[in-house]
């Protein structure tokens, strides 16, 4: 279906997704942390109010509940308890060294185009507005992870996952009005407390290592010598 | 149900209790005592249900593919409990972990026995999702238990790499979803296996398959197929040792169990297509490449842990094979392979635990002359890695012997990889083995206080599978491959 | 016929005409912002009267293409903007130039000025020639790319066919419009050299950029030169308000409809300059070497507008 035939609040969804996408790229390649979290933030209420189109476009009151899960948890609570967290550890002013931005950017763009083409052969399936979307929060999902390879910043590392969560969100609102409640909250609690665990474990990683740099995390290699294998 | 509420209700308020308890004894003793009712209610469960029967409602489904494998956990989740006492009663003394700690250790290990159990008995895949990130949540926090660089840097990477494995897990499951809808008429449904297995036909292959990948790739990290195996070596050997146990011996089973349940779906989809062995053929190739891979890697291990859990890696490679490989012959094989590994590999772990006790390090170089200076220890290391290098008599050479005879039907040719395969873990395992069990023990050396209790009822348990398996296994086994396969084997 | 290419020079020299009194808006603006009185609106055209009957002075070491760079800057930029419809949609220039003539012809006036700029061979001159053609190389592609996206929803490389197809579907929301709108404008930000690329209003930078290249002008050649600089913003800002918001556009050339488009876009250029100058009063120049991710965002930008065209617009 061409988007000129849509209804409007369909193609309105398309645009959100657009600019959720769009926020990845920028997510990705924003050096400063705290930018890097209002960012995250952004893209939690844009995946919010996905939900929330898709629930006035289909008669689906589930997903206003799920639409306010989703702006209460991704848009606050973790951006909250990630800037907390960041005060905590005295990175406010943290601004990471990007390894060449212009390239991973690119990589990026090229991810784009490989969801698509893992997508395309859905053409038939369903409404076309689906598919592209499922398309779209791929790319987030794989954008997530490509943050997660490229970034050295445990921090960083950390929004890059709650980022694919974001993609995830938005294929299952998207692709399938939502998932069944309990899965939904089932999902919600485990990114909850991965938050809460992900907290923990800054503090024990800079206090194992002094930073936060995670690279510097190299201890365990297979060329193991002979001085780690100290504990029973 | 009342036996399924049992078996999921005592670890969940165990998890709740053991977090209150501050002191020690009580909560090891309490752990035991959890362990040992979910074991009560599983068996429970097991005979409820019975051999043929399937028991579903609420959201759960227990059939033979699952129950075998809920009394497995329970049972390994009760021995390991009863290592686990004295050796982390050890460890505080030694002062490596605080009261504290192990407040959140106990607590933690009925969570994660908890989210076993429900990632095996739900029959809703977004549930058995959320169990499996549960289970990974569960136990990351104990892979840092002790607080070492390399015990974060394990838990870090383990987070990490399973969070991301998992959430490609997601997609494909959301994916299936999207796929039901089209079927189903309840959306709610969508994502109850039962139901979608009843209409598997129906299920768009082009959106099935896809999903596929992404469901291997996120739970093929779970289950350390390589190149997804990156943690799993790490998370094995700097955690506490019960943790080495029950990772190894269950959560790894668990992933494997998603996948299997998922190509069964994407089996019965793809049936009508140009490429019905898809899914097949993709656990076959993973399979192998993690069987040979860790084979290799077992040769340069330095850390005694790190070596095991690679051989837990070739193991699971072999399993995955062999489910990939299809046919009633090989997933009996596989599943009884699932069944011997998880006893073998938890009672490696527990000798191996208090061999690293007695040398006071995990450095293979520097474990030496067990036999001499404990022999219970050194004998059982010697045997445990004699039965799971797949020697007769024990249980691992007969399902090692079925899945060889099962390829040999089918691909002659991958017959030649998995015996080479095999030869070479073997020697990798035995070139470290060898001096670590033998030889003269270094000046100093002393026995430890060490409960060999659970090694000897696993050993003994895959020596018994090894001369015969009781008929009541067989025949659980066998409906469990006719439910996977469709054909009966005995 | 013959009314359509009469239409279509008023057009032109309505570009010529008002150009000035876009720039005196925007100043007007920004120091009203500024908590200043500022100058008069019509204050620019003041100064290209003082400025054209002024004596020109030419340095010594000035070749023939000092002299003739003026007239060939302001003329392209002239021809480009005519080719920009106005007020009227379909005017016949579109049958003659599509977008990718404006592009060349605002390629050709930069070239120009760029080697006006190095002509005399002062350090100035040299060095802000040399940044132009950095910015302008990096602008390029991110033009270039928000361009295709337009003509690929509307299936034409024709401006006024862009225009057409946008305005006949009427409402539509569309993310790759969305995405080409944000590229073009920080296009239009660095070619027009404004905040925070560069700064207009000072010639005392080391970091300037247009300012550098024209030290060395004076008189008609200056007045040429800085007039053909306002008709180039004039241009961006009349590309990006019909581009995008193309309701209000004459269809038919009633005069009714004639004065209705004229008051539109009037209204339209202002609410616009009112933003350049907010933007302008907000954001602080950057140092040049920050210049370069500044334009990979419009060039992103570009690529996504592109993509998202491919991805969520096609019909299947």
């Amino acid at each position: 279906m061409s988007l000129t035939l849509m209804p409007l609040l369909q193609q309105f969804m398309l645009l959100l997704a657009a600019l959720v996408l769009f926020l990845s790229f920028v997510l990705l390649a924003q050096a400063r942390l705290v930018a890097a979290i209002h960012i995250f933030a952004w893209q939690g209420a844009l995946i919010a109010a996905v939900t929330f189109t898709v629930a006035v476009t289909g008669d689906a009151p589930h997903l206003y509940f799920s639409a306010l899960l989703t702006l209460a948890l991704k848009a606050m609570l973790i951006p909250w308890m990630l800037h907390r967290l960041v005060r905590q550890l005295g990175l406010e002013r943290h601004t990471e060294v990007l390894i060449r931005p212009g390239l991973v950017v690119m990589a990026a763009v090229v991810l784009v185009i490989f969801s698509y083409w893992v997508v395309v052969p859905m053409v038939e399936q369903s409404l076309a507005f689906t598919r592209n979307i499922i398309a779209v929060s791929l790319a987030v999902v794989l954008i997530g992870l490509l943050m997660m390879v490229f970034r050295q910043q445990a921090v960083a590392q950390v929004l890059g996952f709650m980022s694919m969560e974001n993609g995830l969100f938005l294929a299952a609102i998207s692709a399938t009005a939502g998932m069944p409640l309990v899965v939904e909250l089932g999902v919600a609690f485990d990114v909850l407390v991965a938050m809460v665990l992900f907290g923990v474990f800054f503090f024990q990683i800079r206090e194992s290592i002094d930073s936060l740099d995670v690279d510097r995390l190299n201890r365990l290699t297979e060329t193991l010598e002979q001085d780690s294998g100290e504990q029973p | 149900m009342n036996a399924l509420l049992l078996t999921l209700l005592t670890p969940l308020v165990g998890a709740l209790l053991l977090a209150l308890i501050r002191s020690l004894g009580p909560a090891g003793w309490l752990n035991l005592a959890v362990s040992a009712l979910t074991l009560v209610g599983a068996v429970w469960l097991a005979l409820s249900v019975g051999l043929d029967g399937s028991l579903t409602g609420m959201g759960f489904r227990v059939d033979a593919f699952n129950i075998y494998l809920v009394v497995l956990t329970a049972f390994v989740g009760l021995t390991t409990a009863i290592f686990s006492r004295p050796y982390m009663r050890h460890v505080c003394a030694e002062g490596r972990v605080s009261v504290g700690s192990l407040r959140i250790y106990h607590s933690m290990y009925q969570a994660f026995m908890l989210t076993m159990l429900v990632a095996l008995t739900t029959d809703n895949l977004g549930v058995l999702w959320v169990a499996v990130e549960g289970a990974t949540l569960a136990t990351v926090l104990l892979v840092s238990l002790y607080r070492t660089p390399e015990a974060v840097e394990a838990a870090w990477k383990y987070f990490i790499l399973c969070g991301v494995g998992i959430a490609l897990a997601l997609f494909g499951t959301v994916l299936t979803y999207f796929a039901a809808q089209h079927v189903l008429q309840d959306p709610d449904a969508g994502l109850s296996w039962s139901l979608l297995y009843d209409h598997a036909e129906a299920l768009d292959p082009t959106v099935m398959r896809i999903a596929f990948v992404f469901l291997l790739v996120g739970y093929g990290t779970k289950i350390g197929l390589v190149p997804l195996h990156q943690w799993l070596p790490d998370a094995h050997s700097e955690g506490p040792t019960p943790m080495s146990a029950v990772l190894s011996g269950l959560l790894l089973n668990v992933a494997l169990y998603a996948v299997v349940r998922f190509k069964m779906l994407v089996d019965g989809s793809l049936a009508e297509t140009a490429t019905p062995h898809l899914a097949g053929s993709l656990l076959m190739g993973f399979g192998l490449v993690s069987f040979v891979v860790a084979g290799l890697f077992l040769h340069r291990q330095r850390d005694i842990k790190r070596m095991f859990s690679y051989s837990s890696i070739e193991h699971m490679g072999l399993m995955t094979f062999a489910f990939g490989l299809g046919g009633p012959l090989a997933t009996f094989g596989a599943l009884l392979h699932m069944l011997v590994h998880s006893l073998t590999k938890s009672a490696i772990f527990i000798t191996v635990g208090h061999a690293a006790h007695i040398a006071g390090t995990q450095s293979i170089d520097r474990i030496r002359g067990l036999i001499r200076t404990q022999p219970a220890v050194g004998w059982s290391l010697l045997i445990g890695v004699v039965a799971i290098a797949g020697f007769p008599p024990f249980g691992v050479f007969t399902s090692e012997f079925l899945l060889l005879t099962a390829t040999m039907q089918t691909h002659p040719w991958f017959t030649v990889v998995l015996l080479s395969g095999l030869v070479i873990a073997f020697a990798g395992l035995f070139r470290h083995l060898h001096p670590m069990v033998y030889g003269a023990a270094p000046k100093g050396q002393q026995p430890v206080q060490a409960n060999m209790l659970p090694v000897f009822i696993h050993l003994g348990l895959v020596l018994w599978l090894g001369l015969s398996i009781p008929g009541f296994l067989a025949a659980w086994l066998d409906s469990a491959t006719q439910l996977i396969t469709g054909e009966h084997l005995l | 016929m013959l009314s359509a290419w009469l239409l279509a020079l008023i057009q032109a020299l309505l570009y010529v005409a008002l150009a000035p009194l876009l720039v005196g808006w925007v100043r007007k603006v920004k120091a009203r912002l500024q908590n200043r009185r500022g100058p008069r609106v019509l204050q620019p055209y003041a100064d290209l009267r003082k400025l054209l009957r002024k004596e020109t002075r030419v340095a010594y070491t000035a070749s023939p293409l000092f002299l003739v760079a003026p007239y060939i800057v302001f003329v392209a930029t002239w021809l480009a903007a005519a080719t920009v419809p106005l007020v009227v949609m379909d005017l016949p220039v579109a049958r003659i130039a599509d977008i990718i003539v404006l592009v060349g012809l605002l390629g050709l006036a930069r070239f120009f000025l760029a080697l006006a700029g190095m002509d005399i061979g002062t350090a100035f001159g040299g060095m802000g020639a040399s940044r132009e053609m950095m910015v302008s190389g990096l602008a390029e592609p991110a033009m270039l790319m928000a361009v295709f996206t337009l003509a690929m929803s509307a299936h034409s490389t024709s401006l006024a066919g862009v225009i057409y197809q946008h305005w006949a579907d009427g409402l539509v929301l569309r993310p790759s419009y969305l995405f080409a709108l944000g590229a073009l404008m920080l296009v239009a930000l660095a070619e027009c050299g404004r905040i925070p690329v560069d700064n207009h209003a000072t010639h005392l930078e080391l970091t300037m950029i247009h300012e550098a290249m024209l030290l060395e002008y004076s008189g008609r050649h200056l007045a040429l030169m800085e007039w053909a600089a306002q008709i180039k913003l004039m241009l961006y800002g009349v590309l990006i308000v019909n581009v995008f918001l193309p309701w209000g556009m004459a269809t038919d050339f009633t005069p009714v409809a004639l004065a209705l488009g004229l008051v539109t876009v009037i209204a339209k250029l202002a609410v616009l300059g009112g933003a350049l100058a907010i933007a302008e009063t907000v954001l602080a120049k950057m140092r040049l070497f920050r210049v370069p991710a500044f334009l990979n965002l419009a060039l992103l930008l570009g690529l996504l507008g592109l993509l998202s065209h491919v991805i969520l617009e096609v019909g299947v």
